[in-house]
């Protein structure tokens, strides 16, 4: 595919994008801290799959190779082939359950 | 500029807004149908929206100086309801041959069930035999990559659909791939929460190139933005992208895509 090469240095991406960047990461810092003091709710320390599934996106972060976002999007994403039998009160909550109820 | 956002739902917005796409050089919308944030009790409630879409929202617009266009379909979301569905499937026709309709849409899936893709199938079918555009409504989050694939496996079985004729939308990161291998037009969505912003719509463009891509705002009654497309071609201007590119994705290629349909002038 074709795409459109970037008319930008790295420094001249880190001029534009560092501070509203730092800003975005230091919000999912906070979000994380916040969830560590929010009670536990399952049994055994396990996470719900949502925490779970963002903890294993923000490891995605990490990942060199330029294709982090298509990454983070699969890790988010249902990749079964089967249809649903009704999406009568199924609603999306952005990461997926594993067919748990309701979503 | 000029720009043509080719998904919006103006039914939503003020008129104020109208004000702010004319001077903002949004002159021509096109307005998919789509779920209003709650379940019609009947057809009688879709004869009222069709005629909305294809009555209303054009005087509306007109009045700055705007060109409204519409898509009619029955939306994925109220598709579960399949006694209903086929009650409005059945009224679609009259309303497609109003002046300003190009097409069917939105037409898609929303949680990727087994009723969604009979309501679906049976669109794309009066697609294929009316010789219509077909705008496509992909899930959201979770669900999109699943309910991408299964409507790309729709299309590529019905040989009548030309792909070209066929924009997929509220593509993402993991979907454009799909899409533009299997030759369709793509859409980007510019949507404060759950779907893209300006930035990530321009790093797509810059991995995937301009070919066949549609950027719009699908503004609507959630969290939204009928000028996201302006923000778009700032985020372009921002990383010194020439004007030229951003004339092309925000008004030539939309313009290439709904000119296929020939009740289509922009403005």
């Amino acid at each position: 595919m074709k795409g459109v090469k970037p008319n930008m240095t790295q420094a001249e991406i880190l001029d534009l994008y560092f501070l509203e960047n730092r800003a975005r990461l230091l919000e999912v810092a906070s979000f994380l801290d916040r969830l560590d003091r929010g009670a536990e709710e399952m049994a055994g320390g396990e996470k719900e799959y949502r925490h779970a599934a963002f903890i294993s996106a923000v490891e995605l972060l990490l990942y060199p190779g330029g294709a982090r976002t298509k990454a983070i999007q699969l890790n988010f994403s249902d990749l079964s082939s089967e249809p649903v039998a009704s999406a009568l009160g199924l609603k999306a909550t952005g990461a997926w359950g594993g067919g748990r109820e309701g979503h | 500029m000029k720009v043509i956002d080719p998904h919006l739902h103006m039914v939503s917005r003020t008129t104020d807004d109208y004000l702010a796409l004319a001077l903002g050089g949004i002159h021509t919308v096109a307005e998919p149908a789509f779920w209003p944030g709650f379940d019609r009790s009947g057809v009688a409630s879709f004869h009222d929206y069709f005629r909305q879409l294809t009555v209303t929202e054009p005087a509306r617009a007109a009045r700055f100086g705007v060109r409204h266009f519409c898509w009619i379909g029955m939306n994925a979301k109220e598709a579960e309801n399949l006694e209903l569905a086929r009650e409005v499937l059945a009224i679609i026709p009259q309303y497609l041959d109003r002046p300003t309709a190009l097409g069917i849409g939105e037409v898609g899936l929303n949680k990727n069930s087994r009723n969604e893709i009979t309501v679906f199938e049976e669109q794309v079918e009066l697609a294929a035999r009316r010789k219509e555009l077909l705008l496509i409504h992909t899930p959201h989050l979770e669900d999109k990559l699943k309910g991408t694939r299964i409507i790309i496996d729709i299309l590529k079985n019905e040989p009548r659909i030309p792909p070209e004729r066929v924009l997929i939308d509220h593509a993402e990161e993991h979907t454009i791939g799909e899409i533009k291998e299997s030759g369709f037009w793509f859409g980007m969505t510019l949507y404060p929460d759950s779907k893209g912003s300006p930035a990530r719509a321009i790093d797509a463009l810059e991995q995937f190139g301009p070919d066949r891509l549609c950027i719009n705002s699908s503004a609507d009654w959630s969290v939204s933005d009928p000028l996201a497309t302006l923000k778009c071609a700032n985020e372009m201007r921002r990383r010194g992208h020439r004007e030229g590119l951003a004339d092309r994705v925000l008004y030539q290629n939309p313009k290439e895509f709904l000119s296929q349909c020939p009740k289509f002038t922009p403005a």
